[in-house]
């Protein structure tokens, strides 16, 4: 089912992606190869997990950019799939949406949230100057599944997250590659990212949790790295885990960007050793 | 624990020898007529970009294909002496762009590519052109 949807949602991406392709759209994309990164599990523009100071879309001062997501992960017990549409204008202001389903395979069923996120750039820059790039942004979450959340002591079916990313790319790093790191503190209430609802019967205040990722770019299209985010623990029926994955970024162009990674989720809900394959294409305009 | 140990030692030799590296870029542009022979292909690249090509039309390119040959060796290292303006007085009232200074970036990897220049020798390069963003951006 989830491989279906997978499945059709990168068939609309390389559909998207020929045919923009084939037009000769002029896009905004004054911005470096790569340097609008990626589109994390939640629709902000980042790594795989963590989003990043960086905005999405190559646009840059003055331009407008859109990018189309799609995020595929397959775990032990879950799937997690998720489809994104993210706006930018100005390299500063970032608006995006996403849909995120969990399939839960020995549960049975699905769970379900959309995400509706801003980040704006208030400093720095991510390739020149001493300065690392400096965002806040927001994730306004809502889980239109409540009923399983509710009953494993969620207080609410929505939550926001707030947080501030800093992002510094070295042209010249370690083994003279190019290096990109991305720190982000984030206030949250989410269990796993919200699709378990938000704030619990263990705790129903906001946690601040830290996220990094480290990468380099054995050349100009190809980024290795790491990534790791703290979780809160706010459910007494299972204990939450910090998440971790280890990534190959592949960009070609600037239209298109993709990425694998092998996740290690710990356990979910209670089920241990959930770890497995996670990709996701990028189309940008 | 051996393991951890020495491989640690191959990261620090990894290290040591990249950071060796470091001192021959000059070499590693293929001296004054690499980097001579690059900026000209750089020209080259910039002259069919429309996208900045209007900063150049009054342009003498030979004289900037000099200067820049000579800024460039002499940043690099090399027993060269540039005797021109500062990157402030050459881009003022220019109004150069972020977008028009990431697309010359652009012209000079693609330059770079074509003279199949090793990445980390491209790495080291832009890292040092990078440092005048803030004196050609915007002036």
């Amino acid at each position: 089912m989830m491989i279906n949807a997978f499945a059709k949602q990168v068939g609309i991406g390389l559909i998207v992606g020929i045919s923009l392709a084939c037009q000769t759209v002029y896009a905004d994309d004054g911005k470096l190869l790569a340097t609008g990164a990626v589109t994390s599990i939640e629709g902000s523009g980042g790594g795989g997990i963590v989003p990043w100071a960086t905005t999405a879309s190559y646009a840059e001062e003055g331009e407008w950019g859109v990018t189309v997501n799609a995020n595929f992960a397959d775990v032990e017990d879950f799937q997690l799939g998720v489809q994104s549409l993210n706006f930018t204008y100005d390299n500063r202001v970032e608006v995006s949406f996403a849909q995120q389903r969990l399939g839960l395979n020995t549960i049975g069923g699905d769970l379900k949230q959309d995400i509706f996120g801003v980040k704006v750039r208030l400093a720095g820059d991510l390739v020149y100057g001493d300065m690392p790039q400096l965002s806040v942004g927001l994730q306004h979450k809502r889980n239109q599944t409540y009923g399983l959340p509710a009953a494993v002591g969620a207080q609410d079916d929505s939550g926001t997250d707030f947080y501030f990313s800093a992002a510094k790319a070295w042209l010249a790093g370690p083994l003279e590659r190019t290096w990109v790191a991305n720190y982000t503190l984030r206030a949250t209430k989410a269990n796993q990212l919200g699709l378990l609802g938000f704030g619990g019967d263990k705790n129903d205040s906001y946690d601040y949790v830290s996220e990094a990722s480290l990468g380099m770019f054995v050349n100009r299209h190809w980024l290795v790295g790491v990534e790791y985010r703290q979780k809160p623990d706010n459910l007494s029926f299972a204990k939450e885990y910090d998440w971790r994955d280890v990534f190959v970024g592949w960009f070609p162009t600037k239209s298109v960007a993709l990425v694998v990674a092998y996740v290690d989720l710990k356990s979910i809900a209670g089920l241990p050793d959930q770890t497995g394959a996670y990709a996701s294409l990028q189309v940008s305009f | 624990m051996k393991f951890l140990q020495m491989t640690l030692m191959s990261f620090v030799l990894l290290l040591a020898s990249a950071g060796a590296h470091a001192s021959s870029l000059y070499q590693e542009l293929g001296e004054k007529q690499g980097i001579d022979d690059l900026m000209a292909t750089f020209v080259l690249e910039i002259a069919e970009d429309e996208r900045v090509i209007e900063h150049f039309e009054n342009a003498d390119i030979d004289r900037f294909h000099r200067m820049i040959s000579l800024h460039v060796c002499e940043l690099v290292g090399g027993p060269c002496t540039y005797d021109g303006a500062n990157m402030i007085e050459v881009h003022t009232g220019m109004g150069i762009t972020r977008t028009e200074f990431n697309a010359i970036v652009e012209n000079l990897i693609n330059a770079m590519e074509q003279h199949e220049i090793p990445v980390s020798a491209q790495n080291q390069l832009l890292d040092i052109l990078a440092d005048f963003h803030g004196e050609i951006v915007g002036r």
